[in-house]
């Protein structure tokens, strides 16, 4: 029941972009149409699923203060939060390769679809934002760290998908020539926040 | 000036206007939102970004012909993300309470997508000098953001600058309200919108035909 409540929470209240405007660089440059907006979030929901976990281990066993304890007692004051930058980013990048060697060899299909956008991945906020909110929020066990990656990927797909066809739209209204493109294309983000803050204090 | 002279002045100034990376690259908009509810938070990460594009470029720019073309990225990425370490270490030393409002986003700096579109487009292809040059600039472009967006939300939004007051408390007792919607995060969005209009309206040709 937590875990549902969770993602849930990270879905509509704790949203990635609307919440916490993370992985925007890719969320403004890529909601041109909503095929390839659902493959990006695909992508992005995978990756994070893959990576969180991983980083919640390698928080808990290894970088957090006093996690090296199981290794013996000599090692029970060691306290390695600062590299925590650094081990995440390079999980994050390295899972990123990964993926991308594994979907080319088993999936060419998917692969074609989601080619481009899957090296991107490695520099969208969102995934490295979800680490470091998982260590801010120390999750009781791996599992809620899995349904919180879970909850703010399909969050993140499903503000970037809803941006992508209100964007098809978009081309045939009248906009002033200076907010074309990027201008409204924030002020309709902002809307679209605001609709996401009646949300807020949702409770299952 | 003879440091300063075309291609390395170009660097240096044309991010502040024409070529700046927020709002005409799009480049770093993550963080650009989420600090700026406050002008103090708002400065200190625009110099931490400063300080970590221009770094960042120099040592790129250094090693640029030894770095394998294939893994690029990530050796780009843990160049960055020693340089944030390092900052992020620095803020929590001698900026305890502004590192805390920054919560995750010091750290976020890592994928700030200025760094690697610098990196990427400018740092590979040039010398050290340049790319120190073109960090600053884009630093500061992005700054200026930040720190015009901060300000607006931080007067309108709670009457203070700095967390002193500047509206006098006689506008109060006339009826005054702070907008707290100001303080929301949408409110960040439309006024990036605001400036990139005002911004477009001068530069003509930045205009978009779609």
């Amino acid at each position: 029941m937590d875990a549902i409540n969770l993602i849930i929470r990270s879905i509509f209240v704790d949203n990635m972009i609307f919440a916490y405007f993370l992985g925007m660089c890719s969320f403004l440059a890529v909601s041109k149409d909503v095929k390839t907006a659902l493959g990006l979030g695909v992508a992005v929901t995978f990756v994070l699923v893959l990576t969180l976990p991983i980083n919640y281990l390698l928080e808990n066993y290894m970088l957090k203060d006093g996690a090296l304890a199981w290794l013996g007692p000599q090692f029970a004051d060691v306290d390695l939060s600062v590299f925590s930058l650094l081990v995440f980013i390079a999980v994050v990048a390295s899972f990123t390769q990964l993926v991308e060697m594994v979907v080319e060899r088993f999936s060419p299909a998917l692969y074609n679809s989601l080619g481009i956008f899957l090296p991107l991945i490695a520099v969208n906020c969102a995934i490295l934002g979800g680490s470091l909110f998982m260590q801010q929020r120390e999750f009781a066990n791996i599992g809620m760290a899995t349904a919180y990656a879970f909850g703010s990927g399909i969050g993140w797909l499903l503000a970037i998908v809803g941006m992508a066809a209100i964007r098809e739209k978009l081309e045939y209204s009248n906009v002033p020539k200076p907010l074309k493109g990027l201008g409204i294309t924030f002020i309709i983000t902002a809307l679209m926040a605001i609709g996401f803050m009646s949300f807020s204090g949702i409770n299952i | 000036m003879a440091l300063l002279s075309g291609k390395t002045k170009e660097a240096l100034l044309g991010p502040l206007n024409k070529n700046n990376p927020v709002i005409v690259q799009v480049l770093g908009i993550c963080s650009a939102l989420a600090v700026t509810s406050k002008l103090e938070p708002a400065i200190v990460m625009a110099i931490a970004v400063t300080v970590v594009t221009a770094l960042g470029n120099v040592v790129i720019s250094l090693l640029r012909k030894t770095i394998p073309n294939r893994i690029r990225i990530i050796v780009q990425l843990v160049v960055v993300a020693a340089l944030v370490t390092i900052v992020s270490e620095v803020l929590k030393a001698y900026a305890y309470d502004v590192n805390k409002q920054l919560s995750v986003y010091v750290g976020l700096i890592v994928t700030n997508c200025i760094l690697m579109g610098r990196l990427e487009a400018f740092a590979l292809g040039n010398g050290p000098w340049a790319s120190f040059l073109d960090g600053i600039g884009n630093g500061i472009g992005y700054g200026w953001i930040l720190v015009a967006v901060g300000f607006v939300r931080e007067i309108f939004g709670s009457g203070t600058l700095f967390g002193h007051e500047v509206i006098p408390q006689s506008f109060y007792n006339m009826g005054y309200e702070n907008n707290g919607f100001m303080m929301l995060a949408p409110m960040a969005l439309i006024l990036v919108a605001i400036i990139i209009w005002i911004h477009r309206t001068k530069n003509k040709e930045l205009q978009e035909e779609a």
